[in-house]
């Protein structure tokens, strides 16, 4: 039983944590919360669904299965990305100057829209996923863990890998780390902010996708209303980790998995969904900086 | 990279910016309706553009609380006599989308209170309208309490809620006082949808009593029309008063700047947990008007997007104008019920809309830059 819930809680939390790197770095740049981030991820799922249908219909299934695969999660990641650049285009860029108050509104009002978006397009309920991928299961003693398990966890932490490679590494890694620090300053010594804005977006947006396709073949079915619900434990977990910490956003989001899947096999399965808001709140007021974050004194 | 400058005239950008949204919108719906989105999008932007170039003006709106000020006393009896007159000409549809309106409006001004006067994002306030609706209907249902027992006893308890949340909450910032404000709203509706001994969870409760006066009920629509019209009245009235009072003017000093109000002496903890109750105590009366109004309550009514709408109309309205606020409530209530065709694009027009109006009218129609 622990075992079992030990990984559940740990796939549950990769997704988690791969969500809330899209939060913290969007936060570590702008101190904005990306309210309709949760929905990218939900178009994830949706693209997962709608793109692999299509190319298992057209053909592509058997031994060419795998090729169909990697083209819908190719095709998710783009058309993801395309998602991220207009949605900070839209409805952040305009807005960079304004009250903190009007981003805000700004992204609860995408939000809104994609959600609305999605269920007039897809219909209101829940969408099926068409293949039945990775069922065989590696048992040990009485646990079991599906190949979908292992695939979600490994590829997880290789997009961490590649994150914390892309951002310590490149030259735009420099760029973002220099931008989060001090964004007037970046843009003294000559790096384009409104473009490295972007590129945070769309890696956002990139990492949500793969989130949502994972998920979508994981549960083997989506909603338009994952989004919310999602978008607001990826949140918690990094505010967990400490916001606009890299490392933070995936450690906390490996323990809010691992916490939300213990809670709801010994504590209750209907507040399951109250574990994430009860951690954010205390942990919001009795450590806002969270795990590996710095405390900002108010600017006057 | 360079833009080749043949692409950056008005129809090219256009165009890119049509055909960028067909591509996007393609996997969702096929490359029919696709084609139909570049067609309309290019049409849209276009219509924008030339739109954009033309000065809108909104002085009528903005100079309606002013005149309205300067001749209180006519511009008061009008408007107090035509909703007076309204239940003789209007039939009881009309009426029943009017007292929703009246609903919201009570629930607008409160959450002004909060989020116009001291700046303090609220995102959960659907959860303290829960709290009025559900108190009288447990009070009301179990111990056989009256409306009018229960009327301050609901936004009493509503305002104590609120305060409960601001004690610990008030001490975080901006966005994150709005998350936790939030949390607070969905745990509120998970806890009344799984409570079932209780609340008889998804259920809700039947069976509400309607107020009563000397056996006569306000069950019909033209009498709740008047209790809530009346209500409304009193409560703008109050919140008014409150508004030019020593606390309105200490909460708009915390609304401009925190630090600077505080070196002027004014408690700025006090003053914010004030707002909290004040605020509520508001959401805690519409909550009951609307729980004896429908006669039912479900954790339904009181989700996130209802927290939403409710902060679109004071948005909408005009952060910090009260007058404002009301205007957004009977927008947002009966715009949608003109515009039956597109009910289904209700939602989704609320989001454009408030993407839209963040973009070009931050301060809401009724309010100053």
């Amino acid at each position: 039983m622990f075992f079992q819930q030990l990984i559940n809680g740990l796939t549950l939390g990769s997704v988690y944590a791969i969500i809330a790197l899209g939060y913290t770095m969007v936060y570590g740049i702008l101190e904005l919360i990306n309210f309709a981030h949760g929905e990218i991820y939900m178009l994830g799922a949706y693209l997962g669904i709608i793109l692999l249908g299509f190319f298992t219909a057209s053909g592509l299934t058997g031994q060419s299965l795998i090729l169909s695969v990697a083209l819908t999660v190719i095709l998710s990641i783009l058309f993801c990305a395309m998602y991220g650049f207009t949605m900070e285009k839209i409805a952040y860029k305009p807005l960079r100057n304004a009250p903190r108050l009007s981003p805000l509104i700004s992204a609860i009002g995408i939000s809104i829209f994609l959600q609305n978006y999605v269920m007039l397009t897809q219909g209101a309920t829940d969408k099926v996923f068409p293949y039945q991928l990775g069922d065989t299961a590696i048992h040990f003693a009485d646990v079991q863990m599906t190949i979908t398990q292992v695939l979600i966890i490994v590829i997880s932490a290789l997009m961490m890998l590649l994150l914390h490679l892309f951002i310590s590494r490149t030259r735009i890694g420099k760029a973002m780390r220099a931008t989060s620090q001090d964004m007037t300053m970046a843009a003294l010594v000559g790096i384009n902010v409104d473009n490295i804005i972007s590129i945070t977006f769309v890696l956002g947006a990139m990492l949500a996708a793969v989130a949502g396709v994972m998920v979508a073949v994981y549960y083997g079915l989506v909603n338009y209303s994952i989004g919310y619900i999602a978008g607001i434990k990826a949140f918690t977990a990094a505010v967990l980790g400490g916001i606009g910490s890299i490392r933070g956003a995936m450690l906390g989001g490996i323990l809010l998995g691992l916490m939300e899947s213990m809670g709801a096999a010994y504590v209750s399965t209907e507040y399951k969904d109250a574990v994430a808001f009860v951690i954010l709140i205390i942990l919001l007021l009795i450590k806002p900086s969270g795990i590996f974050g710095r405390d900002l004194p108010e600017k006057v | 990279m360079k833009i080749p400058s043949s692409l950056t005239g008005p129809l090219p950008s256009i165009l890119i910016a049509a055909l960028w949204g067909s591509v996007m919108f393609l996997p969702f719906k096929g490359p029919g309706p696709a084609l139909i989105l570049f067609v309309a999008l290019t049409a849209g932007i276009t219509g924008l553009y030339g739109v954009s170039r033309l000065k809108i003006s909104f002085r009528v709106l903005e100079g309606i609380p002013e005149f309205l000020s300067q001749h209180r006393i006519p511009a008061t009896a009008t408007l107090v006599l035509l909703f007076t007159v309204f239940p003789f000409i209007l039939n009881n549809y009309y009426l029943d989308v009017l007292v929703m309106a009246g609903i919201y409006s009570i629930l607008a001004i409160g959450l002004n209170v909060i989020v116009g006067f001291t700046g303090l994002l609220n995102l959960g306030f659907a959860a303290f309208y829960a709290c009025g609706a559900y108190t009288y209907a447990l009070l009301n249902t179990k111990l056989g309490l009256s409306f009018w027992v229960c009327l301050p006893l609901s936004a009493g308890f509503t305002s104590l809620i609120g305060l409960l949340l601001a004690v610990p909450a008030l001490r975080l910032r901006g966005d994150y006082l709005a998350i936790v404000t939030l949390g607070f709203g969905e745990i509120m509706r998970l806890i009344l949808n799984n409570w079932d001994s209780l609340t008889h969870g998804p259920n809700g409760i039947t069976g509400i009593e309607p107020p009563e006066i000397a056996n006569i009920s306000f069950s019909n629509i033209k009498y709740y029309y008047y209790l809530v019209f009346i209500i409304l009245v009193l409560s703008l009235a109050i919140i008014k008063r409150v508004e030019i009072s020593r606390f309105g003017r200490a909460w708009k000093a915390i609304k401009e700047n925190e630090i600077a109000a505080s070196t002027i002496g004014i408690n700025t903890t006090t003053y914010k947990l004030f707002a909290f109750a004040f605020g509520t105590f508001w959401g805690g009366t519409a909550g009951i008007l609307f729980a004896a109004k429908m006669q039912f309550v479900s954790p339904e009514s009181f989700t996130f997007i209802e927290s939403v709408l409710i902060l679109s109309m004071v948005i909408l309205g005009g952060l910090g104008n009260t007058y404002g606020a009301v205007l957004g409530a009977f927008l947002l209530v009966l715009l949608p019920e003109a515009l039956r065709e597109v009910q289904l694009y209700r939602m989704l027009l609320l989001g454009i809309g408030l993407v839209l109006l963040m973009r070009f009218r931050p301060q809401g129609l009724m309010g100053v830059k």
